[in-house]
């Protein structure tokens, strides 16, 4: 029988979630274990008869050592589309719930637990799952070597789905540290730590074991990602568990030192999982799409040691005329505004690697997407270091203005930049000549872009809105607007993220569509992109 | 031999590689955090900060379980419209004793920090179990569950004893009295006494209103009508506390 020690590790899993649940010494933990249990039940199934999304022909399960692996990444893939999916949707269903708040179902479905399913949906599962599987690829494809440590690469795979459905579930139960993008409770961190380490392990291995005697630049990216967020991770969960058969922990820190602590890790969440990691991605898929070398050598070492050490200096601008001391809110206001230059760094040397090849983007959607996602990398790596100016956070803190950035960065480069990875991956990795339809890129493209334009130009004017009303004064010295005038002032603009919301969750829906039409084999019959091209045409003969 | 030529040394070496990019990261951490523990005058010198009463802990795991954090800020920042609108900015010792911190990213609903005594319990219970009924413009949701689900007791001196382990002043006497502790607050017809001496300026009532039942409802009132209300701010010198 296949994998029987894996079997018999699951069985023994699902048995001591089991017990968890018999001794569970509250509600919360017992409904939780009782989710661990059936999940791992259901594992075990799946796992006796394992579906393989393996090439027609080849026996996966025996797979040949000198070759790539690749079936976890196609795994990825899948995970990638599907999580994101479910993200977005999440992500449409909360802004109507801002809208109309009727749509609120409580206890389960109120806005204060589906905000950070949301949020973890699209950092964790959809942004995670694709620097799993990207990292994969690019670590072998630019070693020459296949992943190291074997299965370990699937324990990574499953045992992160296990950390996001546990992360899920538990934010919808109630089970949450208030840490934001670090909601999970301490047993979940411990399970995401030693996959972490897993990962590490995998992709230091292959790194060492590389047959290239250089290491690219997109992996020092990842690396760098790998490393900081285990720190990050370690150091901002600390803390002390009320029981060990129990939900409940308390932070090890108190006040200010908890506040930078979670902020310290809440930016670089940002600039290491969302930036660094998908820089990394960036740097393989860019060039490989545009069939060009990445521009200037130079540039990439100057700007990923600058965006590295930077970027943990400025989670302070997050706690601006707070209780922070002041010398603390000033040194993260300088950091990022120098980050500004490595973002931008970063950002020209994508760009210009499209030196010569500018033609591609008339006829090559994808490679239109990549270089969308590094405009809007660009631009919201500028509108950061604006909004950490401590007079213009004065203004905008607190309002909608944040989220308009934040998703402006999520929606625009990471999401841009992942989908373009996808479509770069899903035929290589079925061995499809060209994806299913070119056109539907094109669709997803401009859905996408104008979901996200709405999206930005509306939260600007909430937040500014917002903002302006709170410290808006009468002749007489009075505040002119209750608080919840300023509610009633953006309804209209929340109204209208919802429907950039439904934009760019159609886009993805598309891609969807699309990826699968290709994983079948299917070519669309369309008239190629990019219009009616002059060509030579020889004299037609007298 | 330049900087970047030396720099092709890291680019064929994993363990530099991975080492000098451990230091790079490390850095920023240590130099802004690491002082917030030892410089003396990161949280001011305040009169009147006490740990949370067993049920106003409670409560306060309720706020965090919901959320409320999402949509209520509690930091009130040093602006005149805000001082007006909400009362005297935060101070850094209002929430030492926060494991962890409810300072808020966002205010999709008003800052909390000084809520405490603003509204009465009626209007608190009336406002959770459905926000329009007394402010017709609300966007929050309902907490009518609240009000129904009775409140877990018996593990109070756990939580206390978690909290005396990450620093908070917990004394032995508070943590055995604390299941005690946490039903008399809510019941007036009690002994309270020691539960007086034990915890300053506690507000000692039934919060919900229900005579039969301690429910959750009870637990999240108590927590936000003391929020904001223990620091003597009349005492506070601003000018002693410049940092």
């Amino acid at each position: 029988m296949r994998y029987l020690t894996e079997l018999i590790l699951l069985s023994a899993a699902a048995f001591l979630a089991l017990l968890g649940a018999a001794y569970a010494k509250d509600n919360l933990f017992q409904a939780h274990a009782w989710i661990l249990f059936f999940v791992l039940l259901g594992s075990c199934v799946l796992l006796a008869r394992r579906v393989e999304f393996g090439l027609p022909g080849k026996n996966a399960s025996k797979p040949d050592p000198s070759s790539y692996f690749d079936e976890v990444i196609r795994y990825g893939v899948i995970a990638t589309m599907f999580w994101g999916i479910v993200g977005f949707l999440v992500g449409v269903v909360i802004a109507a719930q801002l809208a109309w708040p009727e749509l609120n179902i409580e206890p389960w479905f109120n806005f204060g637990r589906m905000r950070p399913l949301h949020t973890s949906a699209v950092i964790f599962a959809f942004g995670g799952n694709a620097l799993l599987c990207t990292s994969f690829h690019v670590v072998q494809r630019t070693c020459r070597a296949r992943l190291f440590g074997g299965n370990l690469a699937w324990f990574v795979f499953w045992g992160y789905q296990l950390f996001i459905v546990l992360a899920a579930t538990g934010y919808l139960l109630g089970v949450t540290q208030s840490r934001e993008y670090a909601e999970p409770e301490w047993y979940v961190d411990l399970w995401l730590t030693i996959v972490w380490v897993a990962y590490l392990v995998v992709f230091v291995g292959t790194l060492v074991k590389r047959k290239e005697p250089h290491i690219y630049v997109a992996n020092w990216f990842f690396l760098s990602f790998i490393i900081t967020v285990a720190m990050l991770h370690l150091v901002n969960n600390a803390a002390v568990p009320v029981s060990f058969l129990g939900v409940k922990s308390y932070s090890a820190f108190s006040g200010v030192q908890d506040a930078l602590t979670q902020w310290w890790y809440g930016h670089n969440a940002v600039g290491f999982f969302l930036t660094a990691g998908f820089l990394g991605m960036m740097y393989y898929y860019v060039p490989k799409q545009a069939n060009r070398p990445v521009y200037s050598y130079r540039l990439s070492i100057i700007h990923f040691w600058a965006l590295i050490f930077l970027y943990i200096w400025a989670g302070p601008h997050h706690l601006h005329y707070t209780a922070l001391p002041d010398w603390a809110q000033t040194l993260g206001m300088v950091f990022s505004v120098m980050l500004w230059m490595p973002s931008w760094g970063g950002m020209i040397n994508g760009l210009m690697t499209l030196s010569g090849a500018w033609d591609k983007l008339r006829t090559d959607p994808v490679l239109r997407m990549m270089v969308i996602s590094l405009a809007f990398y660009g631009m919201s790596t500028f509108e950061g270091p604006v909004m950490s100016i401590k007079s213009v956070n004065s203004l905008s803190h607190y309002t909608d203005w944040t989220i308009g950035h934040v998703h402006s960065g999520a929606l625009g480069w990471n999401g841009m930049i992942t989908f373009g990875a996808l479509y770069y991956l899903v035929p290589k990795l079925w061995n499809r000549e060209n994806l299913y339809s070119l056109r539907l890129v094109n669709w997803h493209l401009w859905l996408a872009t104008l979901g996200i334009v709405i999206y930005a130009a509306v939260m600007w004017v909430a937040g500014v809105t917002q903002g302006l009303m709170w410290r808006e004064y009468d002749d007489q010295g009075f505040l002119v607007n209750s608080f919840v005038e300023s509610v009633v002032a953006i309804h209209p603009e929340y109204v209208m993220r919802v429907f950039g919301g439904l934009l760019y969750l159609s886009g993805a829906l598309l891609m969807a569509y699309n990826l699968w039409r290709t994983i079948r084999g299917d070519v669309r019959n369309e008239v190629p992109l990019g219009g009616a091209q002059a060509t030579a045409k020889p004299a037609p003969a007298q | 031999m330049s900087v970047l030529d030396k720099h092709a040394k890291l680019e064929r070496n994993v363990t530099l590689l991975f080492v000098w990019s451990l230091v790079a990261v490390l850095i920023g951490g240590i130099v802004e955090i690491a002082p917030l523990f030892y410089i003396k005058n990161t949280i001011e010198k305040v009169e009147g900060m006490r740990p949370y009463t067993p049920l106003e802990l409670v409560g306060r795991n309720i706020y965090v379980r919901e959320g409320c954090y999402l949509c209520h800020s509690q930091m009130i920042r040093p602006f005149r419209d805000e001082v007006e609108r909400y009362g005297h900015y935060s101070l850094a010792a209002e929430s030492m004793y926060d494991h962890p911190f409810q300072w808020g990213s966002k205010r999709t609903g008003p800052d909390l920090a000084r809520v405490g005594g603003r509204y009465s319990d009626e209007w608190h219970v009336q406002h959770l179990i459905d926000p329009k009924s007394v402010v017709p413009e609300s966007i929050m949701p309902t907490y009518s569950f609240l009000a129904k689900a009775p409140l877990n007791t018996k593990d109070a001196a756990a939580h206390l004893k978690a909290n005396r382990a990450v620093g908070v002043p917990y004394t032995d006497e508070m943590i055995e009295n604390a299941s005690a502790d946490l039903e008399a607050q809510a019941n007036p017809d009690t002994d309270t006494s020691g539960l007086e001496e034990r915890y300053q300026k506690i507000s000692l009532r039934n919060f919900d209103g229900q005579a039969d039942q301690l429910t959750e409802m009870d637990a999240l009132i108590a927590y936000l009508q003391m929020l904001g209300t223990l620091v003597d701010l009349e005492a506070y010198k601003q000018n002693e506390n410049l940092r």
